[in-house]
């Protein structure tokens, strides 16, 4: 791993000016994919700026129709927050199932966001529960913030500050993982509004992705069964050495129908 | 370079670190502290996992530079006054290890469920340790150990 400077802001203000000006700052959050990278030399900042020090971006606080997850909770405190399980459940499960228990200990919602692995559970969640993505100087619409493999609508220097989850009547998530990394070979987020289902998948594809002919037959009839006549496509799916296409279309609508049966 | 202080095994330590170095490498390379082991270097394997401000967290997946201030703990720190810590003792009476490579981060990482949940059933232990691999016992004695460590915290403490 290359040598950078190290920087540990204790605000949002001086978190963006530690970045301003410097050749290829990266924020880190809690390092839990970017330490990695950084070993394989895959990223190289010239500049890492620790937001450990900025207490601010740890809330989780309850607003009205809305769940507000700051950038750096981590995975434990989201599975163990009293406000989450009692707002939506399905995301206190959901953080408790991510990784191993050490990285629930240090990864952060934020970074797992911003790095946007297109196996990781959160984005799922972020699509179906209609989030958006809050930064120090906008709002982006989950849907708008993934936008390629590894790749997310932040611009230079631009830093996460919260998740803004909508409450659902009811939602749940379910992901076939690999044995090895935890990661999502097939992960599917349900959440049922009052103006309709949305469905979203994660690990399948080359991004996270929503499903139209599986909302549509769910905000028909909210029930595992809705979903035996619809079709998923192979074609759009991903084949590496844990699954194929074929098998990974198989698992997407079998995680689905769990994730409907088990929505909470 | 940053100068970083923290507390390793109640002992304070402050030094000039590169701002690159791994906290494991901190243990390993700069305090001789060997009993915390690299396996795969990728944070799968759980043998470098250590606590930090009383949490278990992988050392190769942790600058040293963000353990400045915190209390550290690795596996020289588990015995106190030369006597084992419950979990050593219950994983020596158990044969809970075979080559031992994967032992410290093991110990380490189920200190931390029983802290959390000190009466955790077989299923929630083998959860919790999802993120240490242990190449030789199957995890039946690991299991074990820690599940009759935890019946002797309770009666005990």
């Amino acid at each position: 791993m290359d040598n950078f400077e190290f920087h540990k802001p204790t605000s949002i203000d001086d978190a963006i000016k530690a970045v301003d000006g410097k050749d290829e700052p990266k924020f880190l959050a809690g390092g839990q994919s970017l330490i990695p990278v950084m070993k394989l030399d895959m990223a190289q900042p010239s500049d890492l700026v620790s937001l450990a020090g900025v207490a601010t971006l740890k809330e989780i606080k309850e607003d009205g129709d809305t769940l507000v997850i700051g950038a750096m909770a981590t995975h434990a405190t989201v599975a163990e927050s009293d406000a989450v399980t009692k707002a939506i459940p399905s995301i206190a499960s959901m953080a408790g199932h991510i990784g191993d228990a050490q990285v629930r200990n240090r990864g952060t919602i934020g970074g797992s966001v911003a790095h946007a692995d297109p196996a990781a559970d959160y984005p799922a969640a972020l699509v179906a529960l209609n989030a958006t993505v809050k930064t120090h100087k906008r709002e982006i619409a989950a849907e708008d913030f993934f936008t390629e493999l590894f790749e997310t609508a932040l611009e230079e220097g631009e830093l996460i500050t919260a998740i803004h989850f909508k409450k659902p009547k009811r939602s749940w998530y379910e992901k076939f993982q690999s044995p090895a990394s935890k990661y999502a070979i097939a992960g599917v987020c349900v959440a049922e509004y009052d103006d309709g289902v949305r469905v979203a998948i994660t690990g399948a594809g080359n991004k996270v992705f929503r499903h139209a002919g599986m909302e549509k037959a769910l905000s028909g009839n909210f029930d595992p069964s809705a979903l035996d006549g619809v079709d998923v496509d192979a074609g759009e799916l991903r084949t590496d050495v844990e699954a194929s296409a074929e098998y990974r279309a198989h698992l997407v609508k079998v995680m689905a129908k769990r994730a409907v049966k088990n929505a909470r | 370079m940053p100068t970083i202080k923290l507390t390793v095994n109640a002992k304070p330590v402050t030094m000039e670190v590169e701002a690159r170095t791994l906290l494991v490498d901190l243990i390993r390379e700069h305090l001789k502290l060997t009993g915390t082991h690299v396996g795969c270097d990728t944070s799968q394997c759980g043998a470098c996992v250590v606590m930090v401000g009383g949490q278990s967290v992988k050392s190769c997946s942790m600058l040293a530079v963000e353990a400045d201030g915190q209390d550290v703990t690795t596996i020289e720190g588990m015995a106190k006054n030369g006597e084992l810590h419950p979990l050593q003792k219950a994983f020596h009476e158990n044969h809970g290890l075979q080559c031992g490579f994967c032992t410290p981060g093991v110990v380490i990482s189920a200190s931390d469920l029983l802290k959390k949940n000190p009466s955790p059933d077989e299923g929630q232990i083998r959860e919790w340790l999802e993120g240490n691999i242990c190449r030789c016992t199957g995890y039946h004695n690991i299991v074990k150990a820690v599940q009759q460590c935890a019946d002797e915290m309770k009666g005990g403490a």
